[in-house]
């Protein structure tokens, strides 16, 4: 696999990056829904495998894209990653050390910010109450520098770009913008000074004209602070702007992972290549754009999971190559959390561009 | 500005409903069937001549704007007309019956409130455990089982077999005084009491349950949770105080509906409360009673909706300022 990649921005320059947070081994499921009846007889539905395999590290100070179809399960890696889910195998670790114990810590240190603002804040607490909120829960009476809660808060919401910050302190939710909300969520995220950032599709609920905005601002606290962010995302085209690393899922597992000039100017997996297909049409790609039923996590189809909608599996190309009965049988082994450009695919194994 | 806007909205909103309950008061119990005059004849042996006094006594022989215009002054003074039967003013014999109904439906209210919110609560935080499964379907049992049924059930068990308590009356013929009384009243109130609390717990808790299943999957529960909260703190400070403002309408109603009384259970007792007197007046079609009772029970329901709204205006601040 290629071994050019050098991975861009400052956080893995050095070629020897630090992972704040390692994946390994990742699986979340979900029971399936039956009716009350069945539920009673000690039925039960499909099991939805959502992440079934995932490695993944986010390294100090860079900013990780999360890309793939609506569905294929990043949000509940990212909740997985929070804690927020029990996963059913598989491990996060922080700082090198599992979250078990150091739960307290983390909750302090890796911060959430949803997609839906509005419903990311108690719509009946102030602006004020929001963002000193997690301030209260970790005891912190004092900054660093002896800072007062109010300079703290006061700062996390300046820096969250809500100035003069005293203006927004007794304002409820509903009195600002969607892109103002967001800004909140996120100046409750800074003041608990976080060295990471979970975004699960930071922007995709606010309007087109403040979504700009509201990455340059997190691309400015990866900067200025220094913060790593892991960046939801179904748009390729938004984690081409921001992100360092893209990591591309499909149905549960990584399919191809590397640094963002390489996954999105020379995409080696089939899927990732038709998902940039339709980038510049704008709009994103949360709708079908690939022939053959759309990936259902209840069950996932033998050999390479994709190779129901593979282009090179229906144009014959796999055939040709000889490759097509591995494709449709032969499980691929998830790919490990690593620096290069990797790819879980047949096709590229024999060096062939999707 | 905004809040006061709200405010004197929902002021004349009460104000207007207020005014056509109490003309359509009116009309209703002029369209109803059956003739006052003959229920009268019929139970006091009168004379042509004391039903033509009668019938002007009553007004009822002027037409019938200038009956609505009497009417309404009455009304507005508090005299809610004369007791078909006894002669008595409307509004002393159902004062006298008032206290009977709000120990009774109040304390049921109370009782079931508190409870159902409990029951409520509980079960939607652990939704799916044990205690919620049974708790629904308990509620649903108790809610669905027509009122006077269950009281009926529980007087066979609790009055006659177990002989526990007494079976109906809101006290005993011996003249007890003081703390003796009392006691015999809570005696006499347990069963109609417990009856009506088992009947109303299952509404609230089915409510409160929706309500807070509800807000409990909104990423501001998430939010509270992923920055460290601890489980009975996200529950306490930010689950239920959302979840309570939907249920708050219902307790105000609910309270509202008190001093209507419970005609059913009432009876089922024989607990001497308004719910009684209502159900007394309709077996021989004593309108004005059953006027004063409807316009009660009217009112206390517009007012306690008014007091509703202006707690939720002040609770909610998205309602506060729009
Ligand atoms: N709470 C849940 N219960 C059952 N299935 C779920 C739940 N959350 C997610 N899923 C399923 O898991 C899969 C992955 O979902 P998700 O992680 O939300 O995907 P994405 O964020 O990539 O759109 C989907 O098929 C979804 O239906
Ligand atoms: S492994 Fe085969 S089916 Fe899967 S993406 Fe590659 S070529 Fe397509
Ligand atoms: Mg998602």
């Amino acid at each position: 696999m290629s071994a050019e990649a050098v991975p861009a921005r400052d956080a893995t320059a050095s070629g020897e990056a630090r992972a704040i947070i390692e994946v390994r081994g990742l699986e979340v499921g979900f029971e399936g829904r039956v009716g009350v009846l069945a539920g009673l007889l000690g039925r039960r539905g499909a099991r939805a495998r959502a992440v079934d395999g995932v490695d993944l590290d986010l390294y100090e100070g860079e900013v990780l894209a999360l890309a793939g179809e609506s569905g294929c399960g990043k949000t509940t890696t990212a909740r997985a990653i929070m804690g927020l889910l029990r996963p059913q195998a598989g491990e996060i670790r922080f700082e090198g050390r599992p979250l078990g114990r150091r739960l307290r810590a983390y909750r302090r240190e890796v911060q959430m910010v949803f997609q839906d603002p509005t419903g990311s804040l108690n719509p009946r607490k102030t602006i004020y109450e929001i963002v000193a909120e997690g301030l209260r829960i970790h005891r912190i009476s004092q900054g660093p520098n002896g800072e007062t809660e109010e300079e703290l808060v006061a700062r996390a919401l300046s820096r969250a770009g809500l100035r003069p910050p005293e203006r927004f302190y007794l304002l409820y939710p509903h009195e600002l913008s969607g892109g103002q909300r967001q800004r909140v969520v996120i100046a409750g995220a800074l003041v608990l000074d976080p060295r990471v950032i979970v975004a699960d599709e930071p922007v995709s609920n606010l309007d087109a004209s403040v979504r700009g905005e509201i990455l340059a601002l997190l691309m400015k606290l990866r900067e200025e602070l220094r913060i790593s962010i892991l960046v939801v995302t179904h748009d390729l085209g938004l984690a081409w702007t921001v992100a360092d690393r893209v990591a591309v899922m499909y149905l549960g597992r990584i399919v191809e992972i590397g640094p963002a000039e390489e996954v999105l100017q020379r995409p080696r997996h089939p899927y990732t290549r038709a998902l940039l297909d339709v980038v510049p049409e704008a709009g994103g790609i949360d709708r079908p754009i690939l022939s053959g039923e759309p990936p259902d996590p209840t069950r996932v189809p033998n050999g390479c999971r994709f190779h129901p909608r593979c282009p090179a599996v229906a144009s014959g190309r796999a055939a040709r190559l000889g490759i097509e009965e591995r494709c449709r049988t032969v499980p691929l082994a998830p790919l490990p959390a690593a620096q290069d450009h990797l790819v879980a695919c047949y096709l590229a194994e024999l060096g062939e561009r999707p | 500005m905004g809040s006061q806007r709200y405010l004197v909205r929902k002021v004349l909103h009460a104000i207007a409903t207020l005014l056509f309950v109490v003309a359509f008061n009116f009309y209703l119990f002029r369209i109803m069937p059956g003739d006052p005059i003959t229920i009268l004849a019929r139970s006091q042996h009168l004379s042509r001549a004391d039903i033509a006094e009668q019938i002007a006594n009553l007004g009822l022989d002027k037409p019938l704007p200038q009956q609505l215009l009497i009417y309404l002054g009455d009304t507005f003074r508090g005299e809610l007309g004369v007791d078909l039967r006894s002669g008595a003013p409307v509004s002393q014999l159902i004062a006298e019956r008032l206290w009977p109904t709000i120990l009774l439906v109040g304390i049921s209210t109370v009782l079931s409130i508190g409870f159902g919110l409990l029951i409520g609560i509980k079960g939607a935080w652990q939704r799916g455990g044990l205690f919620d499964t049974t708790s629904l379907y308990t509620s649903l049992v108790f809610y669905s089982m027509p009122e006077g049924w269950l009281g009926m059930i529980l007087i066979v068990l609790f009055a006659g077999l177990l002989g526990w308590f007494p079976a109906g009356q809101y006290e005993s013929p011996a003249d007890l005084t003081g703390f003796a009384h009392i006691v015999d009243v809570l005696n006499h109130l347990f069963l109609p009491c417990l009856t009506l609390t088992l009947g109303y717990i299952g509404e609230y808790a089915i409510v409160m349950r929706s309500s807070l299943l509800e807000v409990r999957g909104e990423d501001f529960i998430t939010t509270a949770r992923a920055k460290g909260v601890p489980d009975r703190d996200v529950r306490r400070r930010h689950a239920v105080p959302n979840a309570l403002l939907p249920t708050l309408t219902l307790v105000f109603y609910s309270f509202g509906f008190v001093l209507g009384g419970a005609v059913v259970i009432e009876s089922v007792f024989s607990w001497p409360g308004v719910g009684r007197l209502t159900y007394e007046a309709i077996g021989e079609l004593n309108y004005p009673i059953l006027q004063g009772v409807f316009l009660l029970s009217s009112v206390t329901v517009i007012l306690f909706n008014l007091a509703a709204d202006i707690l939720y205006g002040y609770l909610d601040p998205r309602i506060r300022e729009g």
